[in-house]
């Protein structure tokens, strides 16, 4: 009794996370059981990890999208910096920490902090433009590192680390060094510490400080500054300061997600396909579709978006274009007027059943 | 010092292809406000049009262009038309994302007509190469073409801005639509005939751009699309010499950045200064300073 009269104490945003927190854990709980019993095929087992990967991206680049309001299309970018970072350290101390939690765990962190760095150096001139500019300069900072990442090389012999930008050879390696990073060839033999509980673990930690930031006075205050700069500025806000919380925190999240997909493959290598601006624009299509500003949504949207693409693989060539088509209809139906239109007669519909039923 | 100039007018000649494309960005952007991330993918179709007319069905160059125009043009009308013109007055958000799904869309139709392997491009320019300095600087055809073929595109559009009635009402429309329209502008089919230019261009600039690179696929007008966009924006968008400007000078950093520092770092160079110029100058070379009123 007692119980059930503090659940209805609870505010109605606190009922709302919750549902989100329980969410994930059911979902979990229910592909491990499917798991066990060896109903799931190798190719949805295989997507486990890299559909955490995405929910982490989505809820990360909400905070930008959603919650700060900047149109951010570089986000893949700062997902690249953790991975390699995450990447090379694992690798530097394979030998060293044997034992994968611990080591995995440090991975994590470093990775997150370099992510979250990049994410204040971008974001310090960054943040000073608006809008379409914005956008299209997170995109140019996002193939930048892309492109960067692509041309180093570090070694590590008994001297210490060896960097260049020309090729392996030029290293200059003792016999018993080690290349860690060959160029486009990328990080080879990452321990394979990635698995999908470490996944929904991520998940609610991130989770858990995005959710946190909106309902605290930082997250009004970044709110505040998205609904009306000047307003919020005019009553003691920093707008430099709060933005540029919100885009590191963001930048540090992508980050993260970054080590568990650069942890989860033999080879990681920055390709357009993974690294791109196209990555960037995949996981704003979740962002949006599942809701700007809307937490639980870019989790569904997430996992849904990723999931489709594969349950019309019986279409197969034509499943992008049907995916193409879902994504246009389904902007035009819920954002233009005669979408709105259609939206609002179906809601009547459903009330005046309810009342006569009533 | 031959090597230069050869680097030079290499950087020129992809400057001008993305100076017409980015003519057609900064229309679009000026007048639609938004951004148009299938204008790359028009590139392609453009391309692919004018691959199945001469390559294919053994048409004249000109006639394979002439239809690829054609094509295009009511491809970006019919694009606006169904996709853009109902989020008219949604979010920008939701605006992007339909782009986004359009560009998909184009995509995976030529991915599912011509299959994913790359096409190699017969260039359609017949015109012999011009050898200077006893034959060390050889100027192709094709950048003889492209350079002459952008600057009659800024003369024309400009003067077509200017002095028609439609280009002016685009000029109206692009300020303030809300204002243009009680002035007696029909605010959607001057929407409209901006698409339908913007397309015509893309189609040319994609037939340029792979007469000088021929390598097709589906994917070739992505990245030329949004270095088109970045050329805009460098050179202040929605204005037309501005956008001129910004693609020539992107094709010669591009060239020169390859040549002389490194050929994987050219597209991280590009966007490098595009990063310098706007935080030195918000709006762009030429773009306009827009003040904050509360």
């Amino acid at each position: 009794m007692s119980k059930k009269m503090k659940v209805r104490n609870l505010s109605k945003t606190t009922k709302s996370n919750l549902i989100t927190y329980g969410m994930v854990i059911v979902a979990y709980i229910i592909v491990e059981i499917f798991l066990r019993a060896g109903m799931v095929s190798s190719l949805i087992e295989g997507l486990l990890v890299p559909l955490c990967v995405y929910v982490i991206l989505a809820v990360s680049l909400n905070l930008t999208v959603g919650i700060s309001g900047e149109l951010s299309l570089g986000h893949a970018g700062f997902m690249c910096v953790g991975a390699f970072a995450g990447a090379t350290f694992s690798k530097c101390l394979e030998n060293v920490i044997t034992f994968g939690i611990l080591r995995f765990t440090l991975a994590i962190i470093v990775g997150t902090l370099c992510a979250a760095l990049f994410g204040i150096l971008v974001g310090i001139p960054v943040l000073r433009l608006k809008g379409d500019y914005l956008a299209i300069v997170t995109l140019a900072f996002g193939e930048i590192i892309k492109n960067v990442v692509n041309v180093i090389y570090l070694g590590r012999d008994s001297r210490g680390f060896h960097i260049s930008i020309k090729d392996t050879i030029s290293l200059g390696l003792e016999d018993d060094g080690e290349v860690i990073i060959k160029g486009a060839q990328g990080i080879t033999g990452t321990p394979n510490d990635s698995t999908f509980l470490w996944g929904i673990i991520l998940i609610l930690i991130t989770l858990f400080i995005v959710i946190n930031l909106i309902n605290s006075r930082t997250g009004r205050a970044i709110m505040s500054i998205r609904d009306n700069r000047i307003a919020a500025e005019s009553i003691g806000i920093s707008v430099t300061k709060y933005k540029l919380l919100a885009f590191s925190v963001s930048a540090a999240l992508a980050g993260t997600a970054g080590v568990l997909y650069a942890h989860n493959l033999a080879t990681l290598t920055a390709l357009p396909k993974n690294f791109g601006y196209n990555m960037s624009i995949t996981i704003l299509v979740f962002v949006v579709l599942g809701g700007i500003g809307n937490i639980r949504g870019s989790v569904i949207a997430a996992v849904v978006l990723t999931l489709l693409p594969e349950l019309l693989r019986a279409l197969n060539d034509y499943r992008m274009l049907i995916y193409a088509v879902i994504l246009i209809a389904t902007m035009i139906f819920t954002s233009s007027p005669g979408g709105q239109a259609i939206q609002e007669r179906i809601k009547l519909f459903f009330e005046r059943r309810k009342t006569k039923e009533a | 010092m031959i090597g230069f100039i050869s680097y030079l007018v290499n950087g020129i000649s992809l400057g001008s292809v993305y100076a017409i494309i980015a003519l057609g960005y900064t229309m679009v952007y000026g007048i639609a406000k938004m951004l148009n991330f299938a204008h790359g993918d028009v590139i392609m179709i453009g391309a692919f049009v004018v691959f199945s007319t001469v390559s294919g069905m053994g048409l004249p160059p000109v006639i394979g262009i002439l239809i690829s125009v054609v094509v295009c043009t009511v491809l970006g009308m019919l694009i606006e038309r169904i996709a853009y013109k109902p989020l008219r007055h949604a979010s920008k958000l939701a605006v992007l994302i339909t782009a986004i799904g359009v560009s998909y869309f184009l995509q995976n139709v030529a991915l599912l007509i011509y299959g994913a392997n790359t096409k190699s491009f017969t260039s359609v320019v017949t015109m012999e190469p011009i050898r200077l300095a006893d034959g060390a600087l050889v100027i192709s055809g094709e950048t003889i073409v492209t350079v002459i073929a952008c600057i009659i595109i800024m003369i024309g559009l400009s003067a077509f801005i200017k002095y028609s009635k439609s280009g002016r009402a685009m000029l109206a429309v692009s300020e303030d639509s809300g204002a243009a329209q009680l002035m007696g502008v029909n605010v959607n089919s001057t929407i409209a005939l901006t698409f339908a230019i913007g397309s015509a261009l893309a189609a040319i600039a994609g037939v340029l751009l792979c007469s000088s690179y021929p390598s097709l696929t589906p994917y070739t007008g992505s990245m030329p699309g949004i270095k088109a966009f970045v050329a805009a924006v460098f050179g202040g968008i929605g204005s037309i010499p501005g956008a001129f400007i910004g693609g020539i000078l992107l094709g010669v950093i591009e060239i020169l950045g390859r040549a002389y520092i490194s050929s994987q770092l050219s597209d991280a160079i590009v966007f490098a200064v595009l990063i310098v110029v706007l935080l030195v100058k918000p709006t762009g070379i030429l773009g306009k300073q827009i003040q904050e009123k509360v």
